[in-house]
Order: structure tokens, then sequence, then C-alpha cells
């Protein structure tokens, strides 16, 4: 039977094929829906870990205890994971294990677009690179193959079209793989520098088997049409090579791509009068095809700027460019994401961006929204965890050298467990006097509603232990706490002007569940949410665009009339509006 | 290649442009054809500008296609079809939706919901205006304006063999299936009217 899967589905469902037993994941997008579907299967213990250096020694384990393991994050959580990756390189697996990156061309949701398939090369383990989703559910079985008969973790690197692209896949059974016993085995897991060092010679050897491998394996093969034209691909810019190409070149599709099959390349492009590499971002493949002597055409014509897509690619190799409709853009208005009619966060950033003289150092998440207009209460974002360490090195300079600044970090419930935790060791430890600002919505809302160890369940929606942020904080040596209410301004305001007055380290804690939020029931015992919409009284409206300045979707400012007109499909009745406008031209109806 | 057809769906964050492709790349799979779809999660759903692709024939490559490539232009939101028209073949279909999702620039009044769309899109391309909102809520729920844009695209690609009402039902709740279903019959209505 087929189905059509998206490139994350399939993953989840090879997983399940290949007999996985355990996997392990930071939600991150275009990741997030391989875990969400693995969860399905009861055959596999899955869970979402509190970041991904976390996921990935937590399967780490699962691997050294004999299952099959599986970790998934975005390309940028590899960062984080880096530690525990590069010295698996090393120790090699028990049960199979798979590590999925999954990229972000275009940067449709990330900060930057790192190709992570120089991670492979640099920590020397074996690497696939699915092209749609029938290769992604494949890939999984086979790496999970390749990671037993070599000991090597297999990074499978995927793509934002890979991921959230649906194509067709055929439907099989899982095969049980049994738990390999455990072995203590020191020379392999334990590795101080003596075991270290004689390890790094074991793992020259094993690339060049896996090199062998490469030239071998049916995952990279040729697609013969014609010698005048060669194209090396892999991943989904393959798939734009043949739409692009179609039956005018002939190919080398490359679904293993560390080691390089050098061999292979080498025949292939000896036949071929002009050979191109088409790949998505850096030339990875291109540099070490160039590094043996061979010419190839690449990144000198295609960019390694953005994601491709077939036009880009006949326009850079073809100098076709298509027959377009002429259109007139000046007319069309910008559309940027904006934070959610009744966001909480919006409360909060409305109240800061009230503060002279503040660096507001931020994160990453949906609130990250407050650093644009109109809110405009964000001075940096630069990755998880950094608000509150970069505030603090911020902070002690302004400090040190008398600079009349005080320094906000804002971070999400989530980013806080995530890397937030060490940082505000560093606040406590270094004693700086920042402001950090956890903002608890309850729940992980950037990539879809995601518990975390602060909601008090887990991916499968089981009860566990809740973390309170307040306790957590105040163990950590922060002696000023403070939870609020983001919705309610002057509990807002009166926090900061208390936080702000302190030179010692404290914690604000905005407590209130995302709008988008399908409630706990510890949540409906928790939080009143007020019933009814907000309407504008025209006759009370003076026009002055304060409600409108909060940024909020739902309201509309009607030039002609010069009033505020509240979108009663929008509003869920958050209140805010009503408490910045200053004639009280707004109020609850419906109640 | 070849025969492969291209469909852009384009709208804003929350319209159900991603339910909306579902249930056709489903139906499309059922009739045989080879199928992919793109879409893009994240960060852009926030009320930013959205766009699914989906892509059918015998043998289909390419998940995305580029400027220039869509078979026809499916608008949720009116403005959104003028910042997508570059992407429609010369002579390529558009499905309008005649409803009005002002941006973030335009709700804080810095800037004007531009005048004249429609008009500038007709001028350029095959144009179908669907007033989806209204049959929507004449049918009592604004929520499935997306499936009577569905329909209506059903409608304009001929692509009624199909047994649509089925593959809604299937992938619908089924307390909203009946009004999905009509709703899906409004849309291909609407098309067939216009063209009366």
């Amino acid at each position: 039977m087929k189905k059509l899967l998206t490139g994350n589905e399939a993953v989840a469902l090879g997983a399940y094929e290949a007999g996985v037993h355990f996997a392990s994941a930071y939600p991150g997008t275009p990741s997030t829906e391989i875990l969400e579907n693995i969860a399905n299967y009861d055959e596999i213990i899955s869970e979402w870990a509190p970041n991904e250096k976390v996921a990935l020694e937590a399967a780490l384990g699962a691997s050294l205890a004999g299952a099959r393991s599986l970790a998934a994050m975005k390309h940028v959580g590899l960062n984080v994971a880096a530690d525990p990756f590069f010295t698996i390189g090393y120790t090699g697996v028990n049960g199979g294990m798979v590590l999925i990156t999954a990229d972000d061309p275009g940067l449709h949701s990330s900060q930057n677009e790192q190709d992570n398939r120089y991670y492979a090369r640099h920590a020397k383990v074996a690497m696939v690179e699915p092209s749609n989703s029938q290769e992604a559910k494949d890939m999984v079985i086979k790496a999970m193959e390749i990671s037993e008969q070599f000991d090597t973790l297999v990074l499978m690197r995927m793509t934002t079209r890979i991921c959230h692209s649906k194509s067709l896949v055929e439907v099989g059974e899982r095969k049980e793989v049994e738990i390999k016993p455990y072995k203590k085995d020191i020379q392999k897991y334990y590795v101080a520098p003596a075991v270290a060092k004689e390890l790094h010679v074991k793992v020259e050897e094993r690339l060049k088997r896996l090199e062998e491998f490469s030239n071998e394996t049916d995952l990279n093969y040729v697609i013969w049409n014609t010698d005048k034209i060669g194209v090396i691909s892999s991943g989904v810019a393959f798939e734009y090579a043949r739409e692009v190409f179609g039956d005018k070149a002939s190919y080398l599709k490359l679904g293993f791509t560390h080691p390089l099959p050098m061999k292979k390349i080498k025949e292939f492009a000896e036949k071929v009068e002009t050979l191109y590499v088409v790949e998505e971002l850096e030339p990875y493949i291109e540099e070490q095809i160039k590094a043996q002597g061979i010419k190839c055409i690449g990144k000198d014509k295609i960019p390694n700027i953005w994601e491709l897509n077939p036009e880009i690619v006949a326009a850079s190799l073809l100098e076709e460019k298509p027959e377009t409709i002429e259109v007139d853009s000046s007319k069309v208005v910008n559309r940027p994401p904006t934070l959610c009619a009744g966001c909480p966060h919006r409360g909060f950033f409305y109240a800061l961006s009230k503060k002279k003289n503040v660096m507001i150092s931020g994160d990453i998440g949906c609130y990250t929204l407050g650093g644009a207009a109109p809110l405009n209460a964000m001075d940096t974002t630069i990755c998880m965890g950094a608000s509150i360490s970069l505030g603090h090195g911020a902070s002690k300079v302004f400090k040190k050298y008398n600079k009349d600044m005080k320094v906000v970090s804002v971070i999400g419930d989530s980013t806080f467990f995530h890397t937030g935790v060490n940082s505000l060791m560093d606040v406590v430890y270094n004693k700086s006097n920042i402001v950090t600002c956890i903002l608890d919505n309850r729940v992980t809302s950037m990539t879809g509603q995601q518990d975390n160890p602060g909601t008090g369940y887990t991916l499968q929606g089981e009860v566990t232990e809740m973390v309170n942020i307040a306790d957590l904080v105040k163990a950590i040596g922060i002696k000023h706490v403070r939870t609020v209410n983001p919705l309610k301004l002057d509990e807002l305001e009166e926090a900061f002007d208390w936080a702000f007055a302190l030179d010692e380290p404290s914690v604000i804690i905005t407590r209130w569940p995302c709008a988008l939020k399908k409630l706990s029931e510890a949540d409906k015992k928790e939080f009143e949410l007020v019933a009814g919409k907000c309407e504008v009284d025209e006759e009370k409206c003076i026009g002055c665009r304060k409600c409108v300045n909060t940024g909020c979707p739902a309201i509309y400012f009607d030039k002609t009339k010069r009033k505020s007109i509240i979108d009663k499909v929008q509003c869920i009745g958050c209140e805010l509006c009503m408490q910045v406008c200053p004639t009280k031209a707004i109020i609850k109806v419906g109640e | 290649m070849g025969n492969t057809r291209s469909i852009l769906l384009v709208g804003v964050g929350g319209q159900g442009t991603i339910l909306a492709s579902k249930i056709l790349s489903t139906g499309l799979v059922e009739a045989g054809y080879d199928v992919k779809m793109s879409e893009i999660h994240g960060m852009a759903q926030r009320g930013g500008s959205v766009s699914t692709q989906v892509r059918f024939g015998d043998e289909v490559y390419s998940p995305i296609i580029g400027k220039g490539a869509a078979d026809i232009l499916v608008s949720f939101e009116t403005m959104e079809a003028l910042r997508w028209l570059d992407y429609l073949k010369p002579d390529g279909k558009v499905v309008v939706n005649d409803y009005k999702i002002p941006s973030a620039p335009i709700l804080m009044g810095k800037a004007d919901y531009p005048e004249g769309v429609i008009e500038a899109i007709k001028e350029k391309a095959d144009t179908w205006v669907v007033d989806a909102a209204n049959i929507a809520m004449e049918l009592g729920n604004a929520k499935v304006m997306n499936i009577v844009l569905l329909g209506a695209l059903v409608k304009a690609m001929d692509l009624t063999d199909i047994d649509w009402e089925q593959v809604i039902r299937n992938n619908v709740k089924e307390k909203f299936a009946d009004i999905n279903v009509k709703a899906f019959q409004r849309g291909m209505e609407a098309i067939e009217l216009a063209r009366a």
C-alpha cells in the first residue's frame, strides 16, 4: 500500500519498520513532526528531551544498551549536540544509531542556513541524504544496517523541502530486531585520552571501509541517458536537476554522501563532456571532486545562498529564464508574521517597550516576534539560551564602565529549560544584575504546541513531574523572583519598576497559556479565561492608535473614519487593548 | 516533467490552505497520479504569507516550482494573488478569493490595502473571482472557506472525475463532513456561474 507522506512522517515509518527501540528529540522546524509521528508507535520508546545534546546522549545510551536508536533535530540543534556527536564519531555504537539533521535552506524558520553535511566529514561518521519521502523511509532502515555493519553513527541529512514535502511511500511491516547484549568495553566507550588516541586510528580505518562501501552501494547510482551532460547531485537538488534536464543529461545520484564514492565519481566524470554538480547551499560535493582534479561546474554558477528550485537551476546552468507575468509589485504590502491575537507575550513586550535605557536581549521562539514593529522590544536574538548569558556579559561591561544601561533578558519556558538554565547560573555565580524574564506560556509554541519539562505531560501526553520555574531559579540562587500575569499591564509595570531598582539579579516569570494552547485540566483550574470579545465604542474612540500599536492582528485602524475597529472573529477577549485605551473606548461584550 | 501540472495555493497563515491541499493531494493520489506536495510550517504561519504547492502527473520530480511555472494559482486572500502572480505560467489560470486580510503594516495604518487588485489580476490572467467568505457564511461556518476554494479549484482545473465527496468525508471530522461537502459543491458552482 502506498501512502502520501511528508519526509518527516516517512522517517517515523522507517524507524518503525527498522525495528527502532528508542527515539529522542528536541522540537525544531523543520524536524518536529519526526518524533510526533514516532510517538504513535508503542513499540518505540520516544521522548522529548530538554535539548538536542540531551536527546543525542540519551539515544547513545540506548544504543550502548543494545537498542536501535534515533535522535532528531533541526540543523542548529546539532550545534548544541556537537559535543557528544564528535565523540560518538570515535566510540561508534552498539545497537544501530541514526541522527537526523533537518537543515533549513531558505531560512524559513531559522537563524542561519548552515549546511550540516560538513558535520559528517568533521566527525568522520557515515551520511545519507534522501531526495524524497520514499527514500527518507528506506534510508532510515538502510542507515540502521550501515550503522551496525560499520560500527558508526549515521547522520541523515534532510532539508525543509524533504521534511515538509509529501510524496508516495510504500508502507511495509516492522521487522523486530533483538536488543544486543550490553557489554562493558572501556577500550570503546570510556574515552579517556589514552583510549581516544587508539580510537582515532580505528576511525580512520573505518572511513576507508566506508569509502569502499560508498563505491559499491546502490544508494549511489547512475541514470544513463547521454554523454553530453553529466549531473552529480544529492538530496532534493537531485529532483530539481531531473526536472530541468530530464533525459538530456546522465545522472550520478548520491544517496550515501560521506564518504563520497570517489571511484564512481571519477568513472562517471570520464564518460561525460560537461559535468555539473547540483547541490543546495555549500559546495560540499563539488569541493571534494575538484580536490581530486576533476573538472566540474557548480557553485560558480549555482548560488550557495537560499534554497534552490528548478527555476534557479535552469537559470544558473542553462541561462533559461521562464516567461512570467509582469506584476506591479509596488502595490503589494508586506505580510510579516505577527504574534497571534490574544498572545500573552504582547502585553509583556508592550510594557517593556516603554522602558528607556535598556538593552533587551532576546531568544528563540514565538516571542522573537516581540522585536518586530510596532513593539520593537528586542535588541538581539542569537541562539537558544543566549538571551541570559549574552545579557550577563553586556551588563558586566555596562556596569564596570558606568554606562547607564539596564539589561533585560527575555526567554521562553522551553528555551529556558533547553539552555537558559546554565546561563542563569552564570548570572548568579558571576553577580550581574540583569532582569531575566521567563515567558512561561505553558507549552513549546513556535514549533506547534509540544510539551516540555514544565508542562507536566510527556510526548505521549502522560502525566509527569512538572518543573517549577520559580523554585528552580531560587535553587540556582536568584533571590528576587516574581510571577505575574502578562495580560495585566499594571502588574507588569510594577514588576519592572521593582526589578529595575534592584542591584542584584532578578527573575520575572510571566505565566499565562499560549492563545493557541489546548488547555489541560491543570490549566483550566489555574487560569480564569475571560469570556467575551472586545469592541470599540466609536463615540469614545479618539483615533489615537494606542490599541493599534499593541500590534494585535484583530485591531484595524480605519483611516477614513479615524477609528479603531476590532475583528470579532480574531479577538479572543484578552483585554490588553482595553488597558491601553486612554478614553476607555473599548468594552467587553458577550461575557 | 512531461505532463506534470502544478497548483499553487497561497494565503495567510491560519486560512486552512494546508487542509485544502491535503484533500486535494489525497484525491489526486486516489485517481492514480504521482503527487508531490510541499508546504511551509513554522514562523511564517503566525499570520504571515503562506504557500502550498501541489504537483501531479505520471512521474513528478521536484516538489516545488519557481516563477512562471504554475498552471493555476489559487489565492485564499485577494492581495496574496498579486504577490504570487509571477509564479503563474503566462497562460495560467487564477482563482482568487474576494476576501481581504489586512497585513500588519495596513492594520497599523502605515500602508493602505491596495485598490483594484482583482482588476489588475484580471488584466493579466484568466481569472475567476470567488466570494468564498460569503458562501461559507451562508453555509453557517466561516472556516469552510478553504473547501469552497478547493471546489472552485477542482472545477477550474477540470478535475471533476474524482469522487471528491468521499475524499472530503474521509479527511474531515464526521460532524463537519456535510457542511464541507456542501462548501465544495458551492465552490464548483461558483466557477460554473462565472463561466455561464
